[in-house]
């Protein structure tokens, strides 16, 4: 038996979360006494796929078929259960992105496995497997049971820390039986913003509310950002106003977002918008109500007028980047 | 053109979260019941499709007691045409797949849409289960819709960027942000008719579970929040490095 961890990669590239993927299987691996094999679809280069042993894995299995050319949610998740059956993998662990999200579903129903969905600590042990994730939208947290003989875990981004532990990788390539009739519903087209920072994987995030009066005064919330090496991201208000587009939108109906710091400016902080960022480690709200409810949830805060506070702050900011 | 909306019966999202039974148990005491968010705008933009193409028929469909019922007619009341609850407690998503499977096969249908995730569970698979049980096309974190000339044309999020796909009916297609924007609400007129439109009970279909929730807890109260003169930022940023050591 095995462990088997999807790795995706971004034209060749991987990202942090697929280190943080690893370093969480291989926690499952030394649990359940067996290696960690990833596993990816389509090019990328030796040194790239070599990295994958630094976080522990033992084996990367590269499935190159031009029929995977796309990403259709079929077509990769007969792929990766093929995998997963030839090398009789009992636990399968995806990130909890967009793409995870689209393959573990199907991936649990060809296995005929259990599903624990954004999982966000490790197992404490492995039988029986119960496991924590998150429960109401992020205002609770469940200890979750899978009974299934396989078992299919994603992790929630941003839950688990980066764990170097190195092994030597060995790479092999794996074939896989794709049929035609699985390649439906191709991209016609692709629009990507590379070197964008994503919302959901940034350490930092920079966050602007209603209190900002338009989308005219976002240039000190993108600048704050930059200076942060951060993301900058909205309230569901501001997105549904078209100020910001919506898949900045973070919050229950948003993006649930979990990064080490999270500044609050300009939002009060209604129930539904905690519960998408009360994940993060430190939050710090900037408003000018005192009263506003971001403040009780916020670790830290200031009370002021933003447009004074917010420019005030990136100078302090830049001195302190600076002096660094 | 047949659709059939998958669509859950979830607490406000106002709602303060407790739980009962040892936190073994959802408290329920209190608690006002809607459509799911995502539902309500998959919803929302199925009935703008609907007045732009005419020909289709709208029909909901829910895995859960009779206690959702008022949820259901209330989905009814905004614009959908008929409903489906299969009487079942939604335990698990597989079981949930299962359920809503069985009644497309019934039912036959053009194009199944499903919210983005529950805001309960947040399990944001069923939809794909869906697909995977029935071997259908599917299309997930849909954040634009549109039908043209009998193709659909979607638009989905990606992870740094968006696709646009164009897809043969059958298939499977969840909702995602952006689907539709302002929620419609129901009207009096709709509210009357609901009562008059179907809403049939179905059993449900066996499907053991695989997955269960023994526990739930509740986030750690955070300590009380630190407040700095807003004429003083670096102070802030003193904090935030030396303090809680994130900078």
């Amino acid at each position: 038996m095995s462990v088997l961890a999807y790795t995706e990669n971004w034209d060749g590239k991987f990202k942090k979360s697929t280190y943080e993927l690893l370093s969480y299987a291989n926690k499952i691996a030394e649990m359940a006494g067996t290696e960690l094999v990833a596993l990816t679809i389509g090019d990328v280069a030796e040194d790239e796929l070599k990295s994958l042993g630094t976080y522990g894995a033992t084996k990367v299995m590269v499935v190159k078929d031009e029929k995977l050319n796309d990403f259709i949610a079929k077509s990769y998740s007969s792929a990766i259960s093929q995998v997963a059956q030839n090398i009789d993998a009992k636990y399968v662990l995806f990130a909890n992105n967009v793409s995870g999200r689209a393959l573990a579903g199907r991936t649990t129903v060809q296995l005929d496995a259990g599903f624990a969905p954004g999982v966000m600590q490790l197992p404490t042990a492995l039988e029986p497997f119960v496991v924590r994730k998150k429960a109401y939208s992020g205002k609770a947290f469940a200890d979750f049971e899978l009974n299934s003989e396989i078992k299919v875990l994603s992790l929630t981004q941003n839950s688990f820390e980066i764990i170097e532990n190195t092994k030597d990788i060995a790479i092999e390539k794996a074939s896989v039986q794709i049929e035609d009739k699985d390649i439906t519903a191709k991209p016609k087209s692709v629009e990507k913003t590379t070197g964008k920072l994503l919302i959901t994987e940034a350490e930092t995030l920079v966050s602007g509310g209603r209190g900002l009066k338009g989308p005219e005064n976002w240039g000190m919330i993108e600048e704050m950002a930059e200076v942060l090496g951060a993301a900058n991201c909205c309230s569901r208000p501001v997105a549904d106003l078209g100020w910001r587009p919506h898949e900045e939108h973070v919050g229950q109906t948003g993006k649930v977002v979990a990064p080490n710091l999270y500044f609050a400016i300009g939002i009060s902080g209604a129930i539904q918008h905690l519960a998408g960022v009360n994940g993060s480690k430190v939050m710090v709200a900037i408003n000018t109500d005192p009263e506003a409810p971001f403040f009780e949830a916020a670790d830290y805060g200031i009370i002021g007028d933003a447009f004074k506070v917010v420019p005030q702050l990136i100078e302090a900011l830049k001195k302190f980047k600076a002096g660094q | 053109m047949k659709v059939l909306l998958c669509m859950s019966h979830v607490p406000d999202t106002t709602s303060k979260i407790r739980f009962t039974d040892n936190d073994t148990a959802f408290d329920k005491t209190d608690i006002q019941y809607i459509i799911g968010p995502h539902e309500e705008l998959a919803l929302t933009r199925l009935l703008e499709l609907k007045e732009e193409i005419g020909d289709m028929t709208i029909t909901v469909a829910n895995v859960g007691l009779k206690e959702t019922e008022p949820t259901i007619r209330k989905a009814l009341a905004v614009g959908a045409d008929d409903a489906i609850r299969v009487d079942a407690e939604p335990t698990d998503a597989l079981f949930v797949a299962k359920q809503i499977a069985e009644v497309y096969k019934q039912g036959g249908y053009d194009l199944i849409v499903t919210g983005k995730e529950t805001i309960d569970y947040n399990g944001a698979q069923v939809g794909e289960m869906i697909a995977e049980l029935l071997d259908l096309p599917s299309i997930t974190s849909t954040s634009n819709f549109e039908i043209k000339d009998g193709k659909a044309l979607l638009e989905r999020e990606i992870d740094g960027g968006k696709e646009v796909i164009e897809v043969d009916f059958p298939f499977v297609a969840t909702s995602g942000k952006g689907f539709a924007i302002e929620p419609r609400i129901p009207a009096m007129r709709g509210i009357m008719m609901a009562r008059k439109k179907p809403l049939n009970v179905v059993p449900a279909v066996e499907q053991a579970n695989k997955t269960k929730t023994n526990k739930f807890y509740l986030p750690e109260a955070k300590g009380a929040c630190k407040f700095i003169d807003a004429e003083n930022v670096e102070e802030l940023v003193n904090l935030l490095h030396e303090e809680a050591k994130v900078l």
